[in-house]
């Protein structure tokens, strides 16, 4: 079944973007967008293995009620890095940035994004940023949570707050950096016949998400900024005993922090949405709703962040405001679910392991989305905020889907990018762990957080124990699940398969280019003629 | 004995009952769409294999009516979680009016907690059964959070103001009282336990604990202490209002905006007293900021309440009808001119 037999071995193209030159000079000065996109997976593979070594060690404190492995301090330092690094260096920039950046101007037909410089600088900030972070990570590292709620973090931390702060302030440029360039080269650098309708859902997705990037990134500079100013000038603006507000801070950093979760999870959606029509051989059911789904979800996604204050002391006429929003960004998200869900009806389904993380993610993200609504639901909300339930919905979607998504992107993306196969048996029993160790690490933590099992607690009441030693088995099992693919990926650069210009019998643009592409993208210019997932020429059947 | 495996947690309160119900109405209809969502796509996945590399199926271009409907029933349906839960949320919102008075000071990393008859315990709040009880918090330093699981009750403590919360504990036992919010290096340590205690346990707790005077006793020593008592009088040399029977009444400012009276305008008038100027006054009080811990705070707010309600008797006759009633002010402890 999995030894599929094909077109005879490929040669590897004679000129591609990997080998037209060599050395480190023309990695680090290139311009070349694929190359930048290298860059970027090398850096957040590693951020990513940093931040899982970090949950690794807060699994294995949590084994016993008591706080015994690390103090107390060392314990909230870990949950605080495990948070910053994975949320601001590897899954805000991991889809965007490496595959965003790898495959827009492919899709577009284009031959480089519409910045070529303003893209390498972007990762360069990028860097700038995470070697403040990292340094203060070497230094003793930081204690406020991810979140940085004041005055803890102006007034009472006294730990390296002001150099992680000014690590995810610089990131934050990176960030829209790339939201900039991803939107002015959708916009000009479109191919002929590329008309918007006919642009792939993975581009849709990235466009709603740079909007977020652009008009989000700034509101969480400017609220650093004011951190800084209360915490290095004792000028009152968060802290009461200064004359502050403790709840302006948690408006701001929530204005950002929440559209943040779709930086996050839009382009996965845009991920899936690739995955589900290429291993159905469909078109998507209901393109423009797929794709108006994630703008919908953009712009609604700027005006919920007040359901992170249900019970901070806002007022009650606000929740009711945030909650009913909050229902409402909710609904494009199961627009979208059962638009894949349609799209596998009378398709020819492929388990390939890029799908096998698409039916992950759609189980994943059905499961983190529904348990979204018990949090927006004001009445359970008051009893589970901040507690474990709150951890297991927000890692259901930014591992199960943002993750999930990733993974999936990855092995179907990396014929393209490497010009190898990867070894298909070893992905699929790798996606099954993912999939296990993931359930077993999270689900528990549902049942955890509505027993009253409060986040950050570096100790716990032992009647908490057994369904924590079930979650931090799950963890040891999920991160073997991420370690396998590292390995297999990396040996296949080397050992792999030579791949087709198209393995999969994808209609997308960039498999119309050979594997890897030339540094050019297309040997000629694209023109295009059809809808986007035209996979049958045969009549469109009607349905409903 | 073998580890326990709790996976529900205590009902101890009026509301924990009632959080429950919608609760599983929620994992209902989610536990409904997450199973839907599952057969669908594993049957598609299996019916719809693909059984030769070459097939090719046909397009299907999408639906209408499918979309109106994939959109219009999860919505309907978000509306009626909204609506019974926007019903629970403001019913945890307004305490019943003959509710105990309790107040509780956070600090890193301890509970403070102080009842209207003087007693003063730590990271331990004895309550009776069957008796509403109202909290009133505020922190010390960082924001930290009240949270008592069996109770289905959590609200952030702030600093530099009060917030409210209440219960109405229905089952005799101990609680878990936690911090939810992240508050530092000992967050995980600033727990606690509520007791709940049949009413004639805790009259017996009550008059056992050496507690010495009342909070409003103990208000009206600082009222004279800080000498408030020589502007905020009754008679014609009063410089500052009369505060009388003011608790839970409008106050109409200077600038013509009018607030009640509430626990946090009486706090902030302390510390910042020209923040709300009452009309007809010159904003001639000093602050008293650094000058009254946040403890003796609310015992100078206690003060001020009793001033509209008759004092309480010992913790457990409910005030029938509760709201301030008119012309009790007699009943207040006696001022002592100058």
């Amino acid at each position: 079944m999995s030894a599929v037999v094909r077109e005879p071995e490929p040669q590897e193209p004679r000129r591609n973007y990997l080998n037209s030159s060599y050395g480190i000079r023309s990695w680090l000065l290139t311009k070349d967008h694929k190359r930048i996109a290298l860059l970027y997976l090398v850096s957040v593979t590693f951020f990513f293995f940093l931040g899982g070594l970090f949950a690794l060690l807060i699994r294995l404190e949590l084994l016993t009620p008591a706080g015994d492995l690390v103090q107390a301090e060392t314990y909230n330092k870990l949950f605080t890095m495990h948070g910053v690094t994975m949320i601001f260096f590897f899954l805000i920039p991991s889809i965007p940035a490496v595959l965003g950046n790898f495959l827009i101007p492919m899709m577009i037909g284009a031959r480089d994004l519409a910045f070529p410089r303003l893209n390498l600088l972007s990762w360069y900030v990028y860097v700038v940023g995470a070697l403040f972070t990292l340094w203060a990570v070497v230094h003793g590292g930081v204690d406020t949570g991810w979140t940085f709620y004041t005055p803890y973090s102006t007034a009472s931390s006294n730990a390296h707050v002001i150099a992680t702060a000014v690590g995810i302030f610089i990131t934050g440029f990176s960030s829209i950096l790339t939201g900039l360039n991803f939107i002015v080269t959708i916009h000009t650098m479109r191919a002929p016949g590329m008309t918007w309708f006919r642009l792939p859902l993975f581009v849709w997705s990235h466009y709603a998400t740079s909007l977020i990037m652009v008009l989000g990134t700034p509101v969480l500079a400017v609220t650093i900024l004011m951190v800084f100013i209360e915490r290095v000038l004792h000028l009152g603006i968060f802290d009461p005993a200064l004359g502050g507000d403790p709840i302006l801070f948690q408006h701001l950093f929530w204005f950002y922090s929440h559209p943040a979760v779709y930086i996050m999870v839009l382009p996965a959606m845009g991920v899936i949405s690739e995955l589900v029509t290429t291993f159905s051989r469909k078109n998507i059911f209901g393109y423009k709703f797929v794709a108006f789904a994630s703008i919908g979800i953009a712009v609604l996604g700027f005006l919920v962040w007040g359901h992170h204050m249900f019970v901070s002391g806002q007022s009650v006429y606000a929740g009711l405001i945030f909650s009913v929003l909050s229902f409402l960004v909710a609904v494009p998200s199961a627009v979208k679910v059962f638009n894949w869900t349609a799209t596998m009806y009378k398709g020819s389904i492929s388990y390939r392991t890029p799908m096998l993380y698409a039916f992950g993610f759609i189980g994943l993200f059905t499961i983190g989305g529904l348990t979204g609504l018990f949090l927006a639901t004001l009445g359970v909300d008051v009893h589970v905020h901040d507690t474990y339930f709150i951890i297991a919905h927000f890692h259901y979607i930014m591992v199960g889907g943002a993750i999930m998504g990733y993974l999936g992107g990855i092995h179907y993306w990396w014929p393209k990018i490497s010009g190898k196969m990867y070894p298909e048996a070893w992905a699929r029993f790798a996606a099954l762990v993912v999939f296990v160790g993931f359930h077993l690490t999270f689900f528990p933590q549902f049942i955890l957080g509505y027993l009253g099992m409060p986040r950050r607690y570096h100790a716990y009441p032992p009647e908490f124990q057994v369904l924590n030693v079930m979650s931090t088995a799950g963890a040891s099992i999920l991160g073997l699940g991420y370690i396998i693919p590292m390995i297999y990926l990396v040996w296949s650069m080397r050992y792999g398969r030579n791949a087709p210009p198209n393995p999969w019998g994808s209609t997308g643009l960039e498999w119309k280019s050979s594997s890897p592409p030339p540094t050019d993208n297309f040997e000629e210019p694209p023109v295009v003629t059809e809808d986007p997932y035209t996979y049958s020429h045969e009549e469109v059947e009607t349905f409903g | 004995m073998g580890p326990s495996l709790p996976l529900f947690p205590e009902q101890a309160s009026a509301m924990a009952s009632r959080v429950d119900a919608l609760y599983f109405y929620l994992l209902a209809v989610s536990g409904f769409f997450a199973v839907l969502i599952a057969i669908l796509v594993i049957v598609f996945a299996i019916k719809y294999r693909r059984r030769s590399e070459t097939e090719l199926p046909r397009g299907i271009e999408g639906s209408l009516k499918l979309e109106v409907a994939w959109t219009a029933i999860p919505l309907a349906i978000a509306m009626s979680f909204f609506f019974w839960g926007a019903k629970l949320f403001f019913a945890m919102n307004i305490p019943p009016n003959d509710a105990l008075e309790v107040y509780v000071v956070g600090k890193q990393w301890m509970w403070k907690v102080q009842h209207a008859d003087g007693q003063r315990e730590i990271n331990e709040l004895h309550v009776p059964v069957n008796r509403a009880v109202r909290l009133t918090m505020t922190s010390e330093d960082v924001i930290h959070d009240f949270f008592v699981p069996a109770f289905r009750m959590k609200k952030d403590v702030l600093p530099g103001r009060y917030t409210t919360a209440w219960f109405h504990a229905t089952r005799p036992g101990r609680y878990h009282l936690f911090c939810a919010q992240y508050c530092g290096t000992k967050h995980s340590a600033m727990i606690g336990w509520i007791d709940v205690m049949e009413p004639a346990d805790f009259q017996a707790w009550l008059s056992g604990g050496a507690a010495s005077e009342s909070l409003a006793s103990a208000g009206a020593k600082l009222f004279q202490r800080h000498a408030c008592n020589t502007c905020h009088r009754q008679d014609s040399l009063a410089r500052g209002p009369n505060l009388q029977g003011l608790f839970g009444k409008p106050v109409q400012l200077a600038d013509g905006r009018s607030v009640v009276a509430d626990e946090s305008y009486l706090r902030e008038s302390i510390l910042t007293p020209n923040a709300k100027i009452v009309a007809g006054f010159q904003p001639i009080m000093p602050t008293f900021q650094g000058l009254v811990s946040e403890e003796e705070l609310l015992q100078l707010v206690a003060y001020v309440k009793s001033l509209s309600n008759p004092p309480p008797a010992p913790g457990l006759t409910p005030a029938p009808g509760g709201a301030a009633p008119p012309l009790v002010n007699r009943a207040a402890p006696p001022e002592k001119g100058k």
